[in-house]
């Protein structure tokens, strides 16, 4: 069985829907990646999985349970949490403090603790007492990371965490995926960088105007293929 | 001499005036939300202390004591079941049902006790005054300010020492991003309308000792609480004493030259702050 699936996931913001039956699969211990233009829904896909937008109930499943119906805050408990696309720190707290609020109101057991992510990212630490909106764009995405792996959650949503920063920070900012996934956790990562996308994910998924146009393992299609699925045309 | 004592007792009553506001400025600062009935639950709060001290002969401080519990319930469950329901992108709501419930508290208020004035009992405390050299000063004027600077000091070591608080400020700045730690923004605005419910019963308590009180002065402690927690900025609580004690001195000293300016004096104060620094004296530096 799935760790996380979506069945026939829709979504609407108004009178505009975004998500026409997406299913998505997320196995334990894997990564898989979301790619596709802008527009295309992975953003509002990552906002319906994580609770910030509400769906029918069985549409969203996690270890089993139906979760679709639930709001963030009651999702973040069950093992999911989210590093949102424009990373969304707190400007009111400190590194630290943006760190710690990850764990609100619960104690969590697990790998990840402020030690454990001060040694992932051994900058942070320096800059624990800064205010966490005054550190440079890769160094926020690091403590949006960190805040979402404070709660050691059983699934990852990362959405966009390379957007806007220059290549040799989002290659640090990559670094860490292999020691968050050694940590036991499975990861959704939605990139709009496919060569970074197919780099760290076991299988791909790629989306364009709402729907899956196009699955499978990195090595299995070739670039026309993904090419026919991001932009609807073949090169 | 008269200036000196003129000086202290409007700093003095600048702590009532922080009181009144305290509550006000958290609940504006962690979810945006203008309580046009902050002053009428300020007077209820009053009239509830002064039930428990009639029925049970109780002493103000005793009382207090006891309504602060009550209250805390009152405000959970008022911003739970009503004001939560008014937030959103929307700033008209809030506005519009805080404006009813001031007058329906108004009007239950003088359904329930009439319109007649009245005032706790205080006994030797009204009276007793410490002589410092210079001049004598009122014990009750400088409990109110001790009280004030102490919850200050309280709710800032709230906001930045607590989980809470942590959770109130981070709240304040993003609630859609706070509930993706798991956070539910209803209940921590539930949490924060509480708390500022038992700063609304000390201010009651102070207000009830030191002058009459009926039904329908609410609507006047409102606006020094807004014009305090304007003056010192938005969501400042250091702000807020510090409005409290400007408008406090601007009355005393409007009274001083001649006793029909004190309101006067207040509200100019007011004017001329806004004029100067429109986001008052401590804005946040982010909104």
């Amino acid at each position: 069985m799935s760790l996380l699936t979506t069945t026939g996931l829709t979504a609407h913001y108004g009178d505009f829907q975004a998500l026409f039956g997406v299913d998505i699969a997320l196995n334990e211990g894997e990564t898989i990646a979301i790619i596709g233009a802008n527009g295309a829904g992975k953003t509002t896909l990552m906002r319906s999985i994580s609770g910030v937008l509400q769906n029918g109930p069985e549409m969203i499943t996690l270890s089993g349970q139906p979760i679709g119906g639930l709001s963030a805050d009651q999702i973040l408990p069950l093992g999911l949490a989210m590093v949102p696309e424009g990373r969304r720190l707190f400007p009111s707290l400190s590194v630290e403090e943006n760190l710690l609020i990850g764990t609100y109101g619960r104690k969590v057991d697990g790998y990840w603790s402020l030690e454990a992510i001060y040694d992932l990212f051994p900058i942070l630490a320096e800059r624990r007492n800064n205010p966490g909106t005054a550190l440079s764009g890769g160094q926020q995405q690091m403590v949006a990371i960190g805040r979402a792996l404070m709660s050691n959650p059983k699934v990852l949503l990362c959405d966009e965490i390379s957007l806007g920063l220059a290549p040799v920070v989002i290659k640090d900012i990559y670094a860490a995926v292999p020691k968050i996934q050694a940590s036991g956790a499975s990861l959704i990562v939605v990139e709009q960088d496919i060569g970074q996308a197919m780099k760290v994910a076991d299988r791909v998924y790629c989306m364009m105007e709402g729907r899956v146009t196009l699955e499978g393992t990195p090595d299995s299609f070739s670039r026309n293929d993904i090419h026919a699925a991001y932009f609807g045309v073949s090169a | 001499m008269i200036w000196l004592d003129t000086l202290v007792q409007g700093i003095l009553l600048g702590g009532l005036y922080a009181l009144f506001a305290a509550g006000l400025s958290l609940v504006f600062g962690i979810m945006r939300l203008v309580n046009l009935a902050h002053g009428d639950l300020i007077v209820m709060a009053a009239y509830l202390i002064l039930l428990l001290v009639t029925l049970l002969g109780l002493s103000p401080f005793v009382a207090a004591a006891i309504a602060a519990p009550l209250m805390y319930l009152i405000g959970w469950g008022l911003q739970k079941h009503l004001l939560n329901r008014t937030l959103g992108t929307d700033i008209l709501p809030p506005l519009l049902v805080t404006f009813g419930l001031s007058i329906a508290l108004q009007n239950a208020l003088l359904e329930g006790f009439s319109a007649d004035s009245q005032r706790l009992p205080t006994g030797e405390i009204s009276t007793a005054s410490v002589d410092l050299g210079v001049m004598t000063v009122g014990v009750l004027p400088l409990l109110t300010f001790g009280s004030a600077v102490a919850v200050i000091v309280g709710l800032n070591q709230l906001f930045y020492r607590t989980e809470l608080g942590r959770a109130f400020r981070a709240t304040s700045d993003d609630p859609t991003t706070a509930s993706l730690m798991g956070i539910r923004p209803s209940d921590i605005f539930a949490k924060a309308t509480a708390i500022a419910m038992l700063v609304v019963t000390l201010a009651a308590l102070y207000l009830g000792m030191r002058s009459n009180f009926d039904p329908n002065i609410g609507p006047a402690r409102l606006i020094y609480a807004f014009q305090a927690v304007i003056i010192g900025g938005l969501g400042s609580l250091w702000g807020t004493l510090a409005g409290g004690i400007i408008i406090g001195l601007a009355q005393t000293i409007g009274a001083a030259i001649n006793p029909e300016w004190q309101i006067l004096a207040g509200h100019v104060a007011f004017l001329i702050v806004l004029l100067l620094r429109p986001r008052g004296l401590f804005p946040r530096a982010f909104d």
